[in-house]
């Protein structure tokens, strides 16, 4: 058993999983899922600078941080017991395609060679993570949610405007993908 | 019969672009009682670990189309809180304290569009949604508390231009 939970779970295990936090979070507490939200309280709570935006109770809302905190523990409870030693399998293609750019190294699950403290003294490695980061905090709040909050929420309680932000996402991530992310990597 | 619907919003300067924060309990509960979204948080957290859905290379071979991975697990998460959704309504569930629940509609806007393309930009560069950042931290990839940092300064500065956007 303990065996099998280490090993990377199967998308149909986990999808229902994550699925099923939708009627958990209502049951207990009628809240709606959603992880985004978390960044504007944090703004809130700790800089809101007399902006509308960020005057409101946020306290009334701290269930949220403290979802998002379980998320953290969580992370660290599956690394820490339930974590396998075997590198990341990796799409063949794909592994060629970044070895292109240096980056080899998949042992875990976010590619060592773009991602670490040096890197963020390289133009590449600060796009990657500083500016990318900044587009996910501006881009969920701006779309009013993300994947969990519109793709998974939303189109759970069939909301068409939860279906377009999906579709934008998705877009969003193809054009990154094909058109800008090559040249990222060759910085 | 059915599950009543939080159409209009009564607060439009802080919660009109949210859904998440239309939504509140109006029932009082002592702090501890919080304990349940911990214990949530943190079986979301595995769940989102173990199915490596924060991983960067998962990200990539979904958008190169490689992958059937994370279009199985999004698809079967929806399929899953669809039906459990329908459940709730179709029976009028209520909360375990006997609230009955509220499912919040949310109003299209031209940031649905703009901001969920910016986001699908920053979600392939950092490999990671908001959810998977804070389980990246946890498992130990502390670079990522950058991202999640800048994340929120993303998040301000929306909040400090939202007025000069289209929406």
């Amino acid at each position: 058993m303990l065996e099998w939970l280490q090993k990377p779970w199967p998308w149909y295990v986990a999808g229902p999983l994550i699925g099923l936090m939708v009627p958990l979070l209502l049951l207990v507490g009628n809240k709606t899922l959603g992880v985004s939200s978390s960044l504007r309280h944090l703004c809130a709570a700790s800089l809101p600078s007399k902006i509308p935006y960020f005057t409101y109770d946020w306290k009334k809302e701290a269930w949220n941080l403290i979802f998002v905190t379980g998320i953290l523990l969580g992370g660290w409870v599956a690394t820490r017991f339930l974590s396998h030693p075997d590198p990341i399998v990796v799409n063949d293609h794909l592994l060629n395609k970044l070895q292109q750019y240096g980056v080899t190294d998949h042992d875990n699950l976010l590619p060592g060679d773009l991602f670490n403290w040096p890197a963020l003294l390289s133009l590449r490695g600060f796009t990657m993570i500083v500016i990318g980061g900044f587009l996910v905090g501006f881009g969920t709040r701006y779309a009013g949610g993300c994947t969990s909050g519109h793709s998974i929420m939303g189109l759970s309680n069939l909301q068409v405007p939860s279906l377009i932000a999906t579709a934008c996402f998705m877009a969003g991530g193809f054009i990154m993908t094909h058109f800008i992310l090559p040249f990222i990597l060759s910085l | 019969m059915s599950t009543p619907i939080l159409d209009k919003n009564t607060d439009f300067e802080t919660r009109s672009l949210d859904a998440i924060c239309v939504n509140t309990s109006e029932l009082h509960h002592p702090v501890w009682h919080l304990i349940k979204y911990l214990v949530a948080g943190i079986c979301f957290g595995i769940i989102l670990t173990k199915a490596e859905v924060i991983s960067w290379f998962r990200i990539q071979e979904m958008f190169r189309l490689e992958s059937f991975h994370m279009y199985g697990v999004i698809g079967s998460a929806v399929l899953v809180g669809m039906g459990s959704v329908w459940l709730i309504k179709k029976f009028s569930l209520k909360t375990i304290y006997g609230e009955e629940i509220a499912l919040p509609k949310k109003a299209f806007n031209k940031g649905q569009v703009y901001g969920g393309l910016l986001f699908g930009f920053g979600w392939v560069m950092t490999g990671a949604c908001p959810g998977p950042m804070y389980a990246l931290i946890g498992t130990g990839a502390s670079v990522m508390l950058v991202s999640l940092v800048s994340a929120i300064a993303g998040t301000w500065f929306y909040g400090l231009i939202r007025e000069k956007l289209p929406h």
